[in-house]
């Protein structure tokens, strides 16, 4: 039976004797019958690791592989340098617990120090936590705050929000009662048309938005304004490497997605969600928070604080739930965005927004149409003749992803969301456009 | 005592594993490396037309500020960061023995499974026909799940053990008001985790606590004094986190359904009872593993974990969706319960976390998960006996997978505090046990040593708890000034909070 126990039947027997038992279902003495299993579990084990790899090796066939990809809506395929791989594979990264015992975690809370430091230059924030579960569970966080410092219980959230971030966001705000109202990135823009007779909590605007278009962020820092209420901006971290940042636009909160950050697609996680906040709003910071301080010595050290915010503590009365994160995950983005620089990060932005360029001026002159304006970054939207999940399987075929199928909830039109990296090629590109002509026929 | 007990010939952690780590003088941050014309990376060439950014948007969109990084060359940031692993204990280095945790070993095997290929480069958005390897899984893993809970169904899609708490309240509303339940409460433990009442809140319920009785168990007297028809249900630990399992739990069931409530199962512990018995057999109705502990996904210095949420039948309609399902003999594709209370996770879960703990399941099967909850319930249990001569345990019962133990004799005769005797265990190359956790325990140490520690380890970790005992009677002030073989001492964490510094830039500005 393999196992990774290391007792070995002499000790289990030693070990039994110490405790005065003859047998080691004594253990389990006082569970009542009526409730102990009769029989073993329904679970057959393999019999060695091999074992286990040859039938993962199997299932993994199962997945299309080598499928060249176009699809983003938060999740990019994008470069990651062996560097990332190996440094995130460390085992004394990966193996350890939540830094209780700073004296023995000042690497992972140094590295994550640096994580914060990475995400507030990006953001152009104050404070960053040390990471929460996703994109989504970064905005619901980012909402309950904003309900919770304007004693407001409603919101506007942006159509332009990954309608998966907000589907999360409708799902949680059921405990909280929070009321989502939503509005158009053209609606919450357009401040002076805008009926301000009643106040929300916050606005929410993703930008780049869903469809990849850019919002005008300092138009709906106006409306926030009149408003009164907090602003959280939603915003991919390789974009804000080169676009007016959350903080530039005057935001309360930013949030994204740090998968683009060293992560692999790996179906949807772990990923990291990014946060960051103004000063005046950190007491309501949720998750762990790194501060720098001294030890009895007085030399420079690390450690987890303002901890009379979280869970362990303040129990009901915590605002967040949060204990265990993504920390290793954040570790990845600290190494990863030491690798790239600021000039490295900056370059991959505009590689891929070269791209995206690129793929969409010969789209037009194959007769494409597109949903929104020209401004956009590495990622819009394709008007398609055919169905899209009928395009998506032609283009499989074709051995490409070929982009997301989104359905405009206000026009009830569906699009193709596609996105080129620093990864795509001119050949790739031109393949593309080639197949998607026939696919879309 | 000691030497009749046994004899060690060499105790893997312990000194061996110690300290000191690595260098004495602090690691500058990657900022301070930084110089201009450095770097790391490097790119694709794409072959694409020349263009700048400044000509395809206008300035109006643009970042204000120039953005700074770092600038290191590759050298540089691998010394950085591998000198930054040099200061960070870990399961891989020795004993972790931190009691609610679960830090066993993560088998090498499954990290590999987390680089395989034809896994990790899968968009989360791709069609069906190009997952199916994917939701295969996924759905095995489930149905893995649900034997092992004793449960019918089950969302991968929490992240972590509070966001399955979280889910499962969620779950537990809906189901009431799907019925026109007008439910207001959910009573927890006096002894539960903190997670427990933060996610009651944020589920939209107050919480009611019950008290422990003199066993260390659920108070049936003081549970029946809460109960009336507004109370939703309760959250429970079994075993509890005084590592008790709750015995009066079929009474407890009984007890809450009377009132139209439902029980939520917390996984923290289910490394005591894998194969032994089950949450669905106990009468829960919700149940949430943590499978970085139960099922040794590592836990990355805090994180991802995987909160997976099993359910009974009557809750099957109301789980999270889109959800992995079978639908004929090879075929798989997402379907959406009729009532789900809606989306958790932006995708599909912590999917390479739920891919690692797949790989565990298969390769242990019932025996072997059986073997690891024995283990586990040995090693805790022996690990009490040997030490309940020099500390006392708060409660002198058998315990499951972990024990709990009160300082607080020792405190009083000799100034020696739950916090001293794990600041001198860091010193003695071991991890500390959970302190001050659970709350009712005074001075409380919480040691889970999980089944994976050999005995070898566990004597020497006694023996290491003993010495530092021994010490405290002579020289309390050696104790005090504990840890030194590490790479900070005991880091003022009260400056900390009251001079915020949580970047660099706060930290050269301030």
């Amino acid at each position: 039976m393999p196992s990774f126990v290391p007792h070995t039947q002499q000790e289990i027997k030693s070990m039994l004797e110490f405790l005065g038992l003859e047998d080691i279902d004594e253990l389990y003495d006082h569970i009542p019958v009526a409730l102990k299993l009769t029989q073993s579990l329904a679970i057959t084990a393999l019999s060695s690791e091999f074992d286990v790899i040859d039938q993962f090796t199997e299932i993994g066939n199962r997945n299309t592989k080598d499928l060249i990809c176009f699809a983003g809506y938060g999740a990019y395929d994008r470069l990651i340098p062996a560097v990332t791989k190996q440094l995130a594979s460390r085992s004394e990264f990966v193996t350890a617990y939540t830094p209780y015992q700073p004296e023995v975690a000042q690497g992972v809370l140094q590295a994550i120090f640096e994580y914060q430091t990475f995400v507030t230059r990006l953001y152009g924030m104050d404070i960053a936590n040390a990471s929460l579960y996703d994109g989504a569970s970064a905005l619901v966080e980012a909402v309950n705050i904003a309900t919770s410092v304007k004693g407001n219980k409603s919101v506007f959230v942006s159509e332009g929000v990954f309608h998966n971030y907000r589907q999360v966001l409708g799902t949680f705000v059921k405990g909280t009662q929070t009321n989502i109202i939503i509005k158009t990135d053209k609606e919450l823009e357009d401040f002076d048309a805008f009926d301000t007779s009643n106040t929300v909590a916050a606005v929410v605007v993703q930008s780049p938005n869903r469809y990849g278009n850019l919002v005008d962020l300092d138009k709906v820092k106006q409306l926030c304004d009149r408003l009164g209420c907090l602003y959280i901006v939603a915003m991919d971290p390789i974009a804000a490497s080169v676009l007016k940042t959350p903080g530039e636009a005057g935001a309360d909160i930013a949030i994204g997605e740090g998968q683009v950050l060293g992560m692999p697609l790996s179906f949807g996680g772990p990923y990291l969600g990014l946060f960051a906040l103004k000063q005046d709003l950190v007491r309501k910071l949720p998750g762990r928070l790194v501060g720098q301080t001294v030890d009895t010595s007085g030399k420079k050290a690390y450690v987890t604080t303002l901890r009379s915010r979280e869970q362990d503590i303040r129990r009901e009365k915590a605002s967040s739930n949060v204990c265990t994160n993504q920390t290793l995950m954040a570790v990845t983005a600290a190494i990863q965005l030491s690798w790239l620089g600021s000039k490295g990060i900056t370059e991959v932005a505009a590689n891929s927004s070269k791209a995206a360029h690129y793929l969409r001026s010969i789209l037009k002159s194959e007769g494409f149409e597109f949903y929104g304006d020209d401004l956009f970054l590495f990622e819009f939207s394709v008007k398609l003749k055919q169905k899209v999940d009928d395009v998506l399987q032609r283009m499989v075929d074709e051995g490409f992803l070929a982009g997301v199928k989104v359905l405009n909830e206000i026009d009830g039109q569906e699009y193709l969301v596609v996105a080129t990296t620093e990864k795509r090629t001119a050949s790739q590109i031109d393949a593309f456009v080639k197949a998607l002509v026939k696919a879309d026929n | 005592m000691s030497d009749t007990v046994f004899k060690i010939k060499a105790a893997p952690g312990g000194k061996a594993s110690s300290i000191p780590l690595m260098g004495n003088d602090g690691e500058p941050t990657i900022f301070e490396y930084a110089k201009p014309g450095r770097k790391s990376y490097n790119l694709l060439d794409q072959k694409l037309p020349t263009g700048e950014l400044n000509d395809l948007l206008p300035a109006s969109y643009l970042r204000v500020n120039k953005l700074e990084l770092t600038e290191v060359s590759e050298r540089d940031l691998v010394g950085h960061f591998t000198r930054l692993t040099h200061r960070q204990y870990s399961v891989d280095l020795g004993a972790y023995p931190l009691g609610s945790c679960t830090m066993k070993y993560n088998p090498k095997f499954c990290d590999e499974l987390a680089f395989m290929s034809s896994f990790n480069t899968c968009h989360p958005s791709a069609p069906e026909a190009v997952v199916q390897g994917w939701l295969e899984l996924m759905v095995n893993l489930e149905e893995a799940l649900c034997e092992i809970t004793g449960m019918k169904a089950a969302t991968l899609q929490p992240a972590a053990g509070a966001q399955g708490e979280l889910t499962g309240l969620l779950l537990m509303r809906a189901w009431h008001d799907d019925r026109s339940h007008n439910k207001t409460t959910i009573i927890i433990p006096d002894t539960a985790h903190g997670t427990n009442p933060a996610s009651v809140t944020l589920g939209g319920y107050k919480v009611k606590t019950v008290g422990t009785n003199e066993k260390g168990l659920v108070d049936i007297e003081s549970l029946k004094s809460l109960l009336d028809d507004e109370v939703a249900g309760i959250m429970l630990t079994n075993p509890n986190t005084l590592g008790l399992f709750e015995e009066e739990i079929q009474e407890v069931a009984s007890l809450i359904h009377s009132v139209d409530g439902l029980l939520y199962y917390d996984g923290a512990n289910l490394n005591a009872i894998l194969g032994k018995v089950r949450p669905g057999d106990m009468g829960f109705d919700i149940v949430h593993l943590n499978l970085h502990k139960t099922f040794a996904t590592p836990h990355g210095g805090g994180g991802p974990g995987a909160g997976p949420v099993a359910v009974s039948e009557r809750i099957i309609d109301f789980l999270p969706g889109p959800k992995p399902t079978r639908l004929g003999t090879n075929s798989y594709g997402y379907t959406t319960p009729i009532k789900s209370i809606g989306r958790i996770h932006s995708w599909h879960g912590n999917a390479l976390v739920l891919l690692r703990a797949f790989g565990y399941i298969l390769f242990h099967g019932s025996e072997g998960l059986e073997k690891i909850s024995e283990m586990a319930v040995l090693n805790a249990n022996w690990l009490k006996r040997r030490l309940e001569d020099t500390i006392t345990p708060a409660y002198n019962r058998p315990v499951m997978h972990e024990v709990v133990m009160t300082a607080q004799d020792l405190a009083k005769d000799h100034n020696l505090k739950a916090l001293d005797i794990a600041k001198a265990l860091l010193d003695e190359g071991f991890h500390a046990p959970t302190i001050y956790f659970p709350l009712l325990v005074h001075e409380a140490l919480m040691f889970e040593p999980t089944e994976t520690e050999s005995l070898d380890t566990l004597e020497a970790l006694a023996r290491s708890v003993e010495k530092i005992i021994a010490q405290s009677k002579t020289n309390i002030d050696d104790i005090k000034s504990a840890p030194r073989n590490t790479p900070v001492q005991r880091v003022d964490e009260a400056l900390a909070a009251r001079k915020l510094l949580a970047t660099y830039d706060a930290a050269i500005n301030k």
